[in-house]
Order: structure tokens, then C-alpha cells, then sequence
């Protein structure tokens, strides 16, 4: 088993007939996702690269069975795509597109509640892997192996820095969730530590975090109640200055609130190895799994089944 | 994006909000022909830059005859503003806007911002307003009361009646203030702001309410909704190199340092920053490329980090997923010839394409140190960088 994507994924791309979606579909099914289609309105009963085109995610799900979508419909339309594909019946939805706005995400967030089983990754992310069995997302595929190291993190790219250095000491990932960047995401760190947390197929975590909001913190606080594996992380933003926006909408720090400090010194708290440079992170994981060998923990389970 | 306070009452006067007109000038010639449109005194002369804090660091007069206004608008334009909010650079201060003094009896704070932690906009607003807000959020955060606000519906009006109530507001003044409230949260959802904030809210003598400042700040991603706004832009007021990144899909951020850095993702190039930073370094720059960068794309972002002077070595940190090492690789040889490089280079690659793209360098004539990790880049580039320039 892994977490949220196994080889029952049945996957749709909204945006298919796009540069990016089309090129990240056919990445997608070389590396064996199960892709059956995708979603273009105005496009619906043609064919490109042997995927079928559907005008709405109601006909795709009807037609191919689909139970997940991977979204890149342009930042201002993406809104109405998450929602769409909820109301089509997806279960699993992973939003790429970058450059939405919070308010259109605001609105996506409230209208969601009325979906408890469907869960929104992103958007602003690369998405979620589970490797050697599927990846839905923008991620280089090879840099993956198949392995126990769960990896949540808010950033792309540095994302793909921690894969390839568990990769490189030998280890693999169960499952990878990329989170996303902006202030208003579906998936928070929180929710993916529980997720990975309750995973047989997953022994240690890595999560990487960055300057601004609270969620590393409140992550940090659910690991010291309720994690009974290994974690180490990393938080990029150290050298930033206060109050610029580094790229990432989330990545502000406002008022000396969410500094790289502050949120260190809470994972720090809370039994977390921190890396202390961005190449470290692999160090920072081994030194992690080391440390809680012996001490076997006596943490109450989350209210859930056990393990 | 953010706007001037002058340009932020047109748009709170367009949907309703009370506010006090006046008149921007840019010059000290100007002032008679504004004076003209509103003749009676006395004035307030506020500085227009993009900044909190201008009271109290003497951008913002009063002034009791004609004469006084010559005056203060003379000692406000040109003036360097430094506040708490512009760093210790400050701003120079290029306009000026002239309204009629408001006689008030109390004055607030109210804002409408995103809430991350609850995923929704929402209100905060106090009775103890004026120009110590920051301070009463750290000594005094329960005098600030948070009202959240439905993303969908808006603030309910029972909502927006309750706060009246709660702020001390006349109970005569009810209806008005919750409208009043009710508008300030319709301005920000229609227009897709990030920050929406009066401080001071004023009641006047007769009991009703009145902003007596204006701030609204557009949210970037939403701003392709806004174009007629989108064209209030004041360049004067933003950093050009960035605005320029910003014109070709880049982002950029000017830092202290004298390392260039050209990076994929806003986490990894913060990541690059911190390793620069703990290997003895100093960044000059954040610049990410963004997912889908083009080549002309890398072009101009090299273009742009060398036109700072302070640069002395570049640091390219590429991990490649949508964007492609060969594009990048290309974009660098490309720029790298065009404005004919001479600092140290250091490149480290990963991801998608990337022995198409080492291939490329290598076949290029362009020097530079190839870097396998990220760490080694991050201690390569320091050392490359020439001694003694450490600012």
C-alpha cells in the first residue's frame, strides 16, 4: 500500500490538449500511470497522443471509470476546474496550475467541505508519486525509487533535492506529496504527516517546510503527540529578508511571524532533526532513523484503526 | 500590487465608501490650481509612497492657510520618507495629495486581509486605531477583534452590525457603518485584493463614519481580472529590475549580497539563498525561472542579474520538472555570449533533460564550474567569487 496513489489509479488530465498538460500526461503514462484521458471543453470526441479528449470530467469519469485528475487549466479558469472535477465524481484531484487567486481558492476550500471524500492536492505543486507504481504530477520520474522514506513538502523543486539524495544513499520513497506553495492548499503538512504517519509502507519522513504561515508548526506539534516514525526536515527561507515575497505567495515572512527560526526551533522541539543546509537533508534523515532506533515509542495512536 | 492612497479613495468612492476628494500634485507650481478646487481650509498634505507609517516620519501636515500648504507640500515632495515599513533606505517622496481636513471624534482600525490558518478573508478591526496598530497586535492583540468572512456570500450583514456594536460605534450610526463594512468587504472580493486597510476609520461629529486613509494592495495572481487597475501600477514605487523579471514571467528579488543566483522554484532558490548564506556567502539576488522557462526567458534573467554591479560570481541551480535542463543550458550559452560574460560561473543541473543539457555547456565555449550536488555548487560559487568584495 502507499499513500492516496496506488496502482488503482485511473487518471484524467484537465487540460489535456495544452503544451504543458500534454507533455506531462505522456511523462505520466511512460512511467506507468494509468492515464485514460482527458479534459478539454470544446474538444470533447477527439484524440491526441492515443488519449481520448472529453468535453467535461462527467462524460471522462462515465466513459473511462476515472478516479483521479491532474489539473493544468490555466490559473484563472483552475478554480472552476477543482470544483468541476468533484462534482464529476474524482476522488483523488491534484492541482498544478500556479498563479491562482486566494480568493477563487478561498471559495474552492468552503464549497470542498461538501466533498469529505475527495482530497485537493495544490495547487501551485508538482504534484504526488507513489514510485514504481504511478505519478500524477510534474516530477522527474527517475530521480525516484521505490523505497519506505515518506517526502512532504510545500516547495517543487527542492521537492525533487530531497528525492534525489534518499535516492543517491540507496534508500527509496513510499510516497511523495507535494503540497504546493501557496496560502490556500487542499493538502496541508498536517494532513500529509497524519497520511504517511498511518502508512505500513512507510518507516521515516522527511518534510520541507518554508518561511511564512504556521503549518510546519502545527506539524510539528501533531509529530510530537502522535508520530510514532522517524522525521527530519528542512526549512528554506533562512537568509530571507522580512516582509519581501519570495516567489511562493506563502513564502512571506510578515511581522517576525513564521521565520525560519521560529519554525526550526518548533521542529527542533518537537524530536525533529533539522537539516542545516539544503544538501544536508539526506545527512539530516539518516541521523533521524538512527536516533529512534532503540527507543521504541509509546505514543498514543491517532483515533484511528491501528496499525 | 499596490497603490498610491489617492488612487485607493477613487476606488472606495466608486462603491460607496465614505471618503474625503483631494487633489495629487507633483509639483510646488501646482498647488494654486489644486487649492482652487477645494478653497476651504484648513488642509492635510499627506506624501504618497508605498508605505505605512508616513505620519509619524513626517509625511503627512496639516496646514491652516494657503500659505502653510505651499509650505508643507514643499518640505513633503522630494523628501527621503523613512518609516518602519520602507527599510532604512526609505522613499522619495514624488506626490503629494491635498484634502480638506476632516474635524473627527474618534478614530479606528480596520482592515480586510486572507486568513491562512482558517482559508477565508477575513476582518480585523479595533477601537484603539490610529498609527500604534502594529504595537497593539503584539502587547494588546485582544483589543483587535477577527470577524471571518464567507468567501462565497461576503460579510453578512448581521455580521457587519455585531462589529459596529462591538467597536463602541454610535448605535445611531448603525445602519451606515454596516453597509460601510459590508462595501470594504465587497471591494476586496471583487477585486481580488491581498489587503484592504483604513487606518484611521474616523466618527465624525455627527456620529457617522468615515475613512480617513486608504490602502488597497491587488493580489498579483488576480490582478489579469483587474486590467484597467492593473494600469495604476507606479513604477517609481517598485524595484525595476524587478519589475522587468516580472515582464518576461520571472520573479526576482533584490537582496544585499554579491552572488547572482539563477534558480528553478521559489523553494529551491530560497534553499540556494540559505546555502550560499551558510557556506560564508552572500546572495545578491532570488531569482526563479519559473516552471516553463523559455530560453529568451533564461536570457533576460541572466541579463538581469548582470546589470547589478555588485554581482561577482552567478551561481544557475537548475532541478529540472517541467522546465528542461537542454532549454536552460541552452538560455545561459546563449545570454552568456550576447552581453559577453566574464564572471565565474558555477552550474549545477538535475532532472529533466539534463544530459541533453551538459552535453550542450560542454559543447559550448562558455567557462564555467560544473557543480554535482547542491552543496558543492553553493561552496564552489563562494569560493569563485573574488575576495574583499564581501559587502
Amino acid at each position: 500500500m502507499s499513500v492516496l496513489l496506488d496502482k488503482n489509479a485511473k487518471v484524467i488530465c484537465q487540460g489535456i490538449t495544452g503544451t504543458a498538460g500534454l507533455f506531462h500526461s505522456k511523462a505520466c503514462r511512460e512511467y506507468g500511470t494509468k492515464m485514460v484521458g482527458g479534459v478539454t471543453p470544446g474538444k470533447g470526441g477527439t484524440e491526441i497522443e492515443g488519449f481520448k479528449v472529453f468535453d467535461t470530467v462527467e462524460q471522462a469519469v462515465a466513459k473511462t471509470g476515472a478516479n483521479t485528475t491532474m489539473i493544468f487549466v490555466p490559473a484563472l479558469f483552475a478554480a472552476d476546474a477543482i470544483l468541476e472535477a468533484a462534482a464529476g465524481g474524482i476522488k483523488l484531484i491534484v492541482c498544478i496550475t500556479e498563479g491562482i487567486p486566494a480568493n477563487d481558492m478561498a471559495k474552492v476550500n468552503k464549497i470542498l467541505k461538501g466533498y469529505p471524500d475527495v482530497r485537493l492536492i495544490g495547487p501551485n505543486c508538482p504534484g504526488i508519486i507513489t514510485p514504481g507504481v504511478a505519478k500524477v504530477g510534474i516530477m522527474p520520474g527517475y530521480i525516484h525509487r521505490p523505497g519506505k522514506i515518506g517526502i512532504v513538502s510545500r516547495s517543487g523543486t527542492l521537492t525533487y533535492e530531497a528525492v534525489w539524495q534518499v535516492t543517491q544513499l540507496g534508500l527509496g520513497q513510499s510516497t511523495c506529496i507535494g503540497i504546493g506553495g501557496d496560502p490556500i492548499v487542499g493538502t496541508t503538512h498536517i494532513d500529509a504527516m497524519r497520511l504517511l504517519n498511518e502508512d505500513k509502507n512507510t518507516d521515516a519522513v522527511i518534510m520541507i517546510g518554508e518561511i511564512g504561515g504556521s503549518n510546519e508548526e502545527e506539524a510539528a506539534l501533531y509529530v510530537k503527540k502522535y508520530m510514532t516514525k522517524p522525521v527530519a526536515a528542512f526549512i528554506a527561507g533562512t537568509s530571507a529578508p522580512p516582509g519581501k515575497r519570495m516567489g511562493h505567495a506563502g513564502a512571506i515572512v510578515s511581522g517576525g511571524k513564521g521565520t525560519a527560526k521560529e519554525k526550526i526551533a518548533a521542529l527542533e522541539a518537537a524530536g525533529i532533526v533539522v537539516a542545516a543546509t539544503p544538501g544536508e537533508i539526506g545527512h539530516a534523515l539518516l541521523e533521524a532513523i538512527k536516533k529512534s532506533k532503540g527507543k521504541k515509542s509509546a505514543k498514543p495512536k491517532p483515533a484511528k484503526k491501528k496499525k | 500590487m499596490k497603490l498610491h492612497e489617492y488612487q485607493a479613495k477613487e476606488i472606495f468612492a466608486k462603491y460607496g465608501l465614505p471618503v474625503t476628494p483631494g487633489v495629487v500634485v507633483k509639483h510646488l507650481s501646482e498647488v494654486d490650481e489644486a487649492l482652487k478646487q477645494f478653497p476651504q481650509g484648513p488642509w492635510v498634505v499627506k506624501a504618497q509612497v508605498h508605505a505605512g507609517g508616513r505620519g509619524k516620519a513626517g509625511g503627512v501636515k496639516f496646514a491652516k492657510s494657503e500659505q502653510e500648504v505651499h509650505e508643507k507640500v514643499s518640505a513633503i515632495l522630494g523628501m527621503t520618507l523613512i518609516s518602519p515599513q520602507t527599510g532604512p533606505e526609505g522613499r522619495l517622496v514624488r506626490k503629494v495629495f491635498i484634502t480638506p481636513a476632516v474635524d473627527y471624534v474618534k478614530e479606528l482600525y480596520v482592515s480586510v486581509v486572507l486568513d491562512r490558518v482558517n482559508r477565508t478573508p477575513i476582518i480585523l478591526a479595533s477601537a484603539e486605531g490610529g498609527t500604534e496598530i502594529e504595537e497593539l497586535a503584539v502587547h494588546k492583540p485582544e483589543a483587535i477583534f477577527k470577524i471571518l468572512i464567507d468567501p462565497i456570500e461576503g460579510l453578512h450583514p448581521y455580521q457587519a452590525r455585531q462589529l459596529h456594536l462591538r467597536l463602541g460605534l454610535p448605535q445611531e450610526s448603525i445602519n451606515q457603518g454596516a453597509k460601510l463594512f459590508q462595501n470594504m468587504v465587497k471591494v476586496f472580493m471583487e477585486l481580488d485584493l491581498s489587503m484592504l486597510e483604513v487606518n484611521p476609520l474616523v466618527v465624525l461629529k455627527d456620529g457617522s463614519i468615515h475613512c480617513l486613509d486608504a490602502k488597497v494592495d491587488f493580489e498579483d495572481n488576480g490582478l489579469a481580472r483587474h486590467k484597467d487597475y492593473a494600469a495604476w501600477r507606479d513604477p517609481d514605487e517598485e524595484d525595476a529590475r524587478e519589475l522587468q523579471a516580472a515582464e518576461h514571467g520571472l520573479s526576482y528579488i533584490s537582496l544585499d549580497g554579491y552572488i547572482g543566483c539563477l534558480v528553478n522554484g521559489a523553494g529551491l532558490a530560497m534553499a540556494t539563498a540559505d546555502a550560499i548564506q551558510h557556506f560564508g556567502g552572500s546572495p545578491a539576488n532570488f531569482l526563479d525561472v519559473g516552471g516553463s522557462a523559455s530560453q529568451k526567458a533564461v536570457t533576460q534573467a541572466f541579463k538581469i542579474i548582470l546589470s547589478d554591479t555588485r554581482v561577482k560570481a552567478i551561481l544557475v541551480n537548475i532541478f529540472g520538472g517541467i522546465a528542461k535542463c537542454d532549454v536552460i543550458a541552452q538560455g545561459i550559452i546563449d545570454a552568456a555570449k550576447e552581453v559577453g560574460l566574464s564572471l565565474p560561473l558555477v552550474v549545477r543541473l538535475e532532472g529533466t533533460n539534463v544530459e541533453k543539457g551538459k552535453e550542450l555547456l560542454a559543447k559550448s565555449d562558455l567557462k564555467y564550474t560544473f557543480a554535482t550536488s547542491m552543496d558543492e555548487a553553493a561552496k564552489a560559487v563562494v569560493a569563485a567569487a573574488p575576495a574583499g568584495v564581501k559587502s
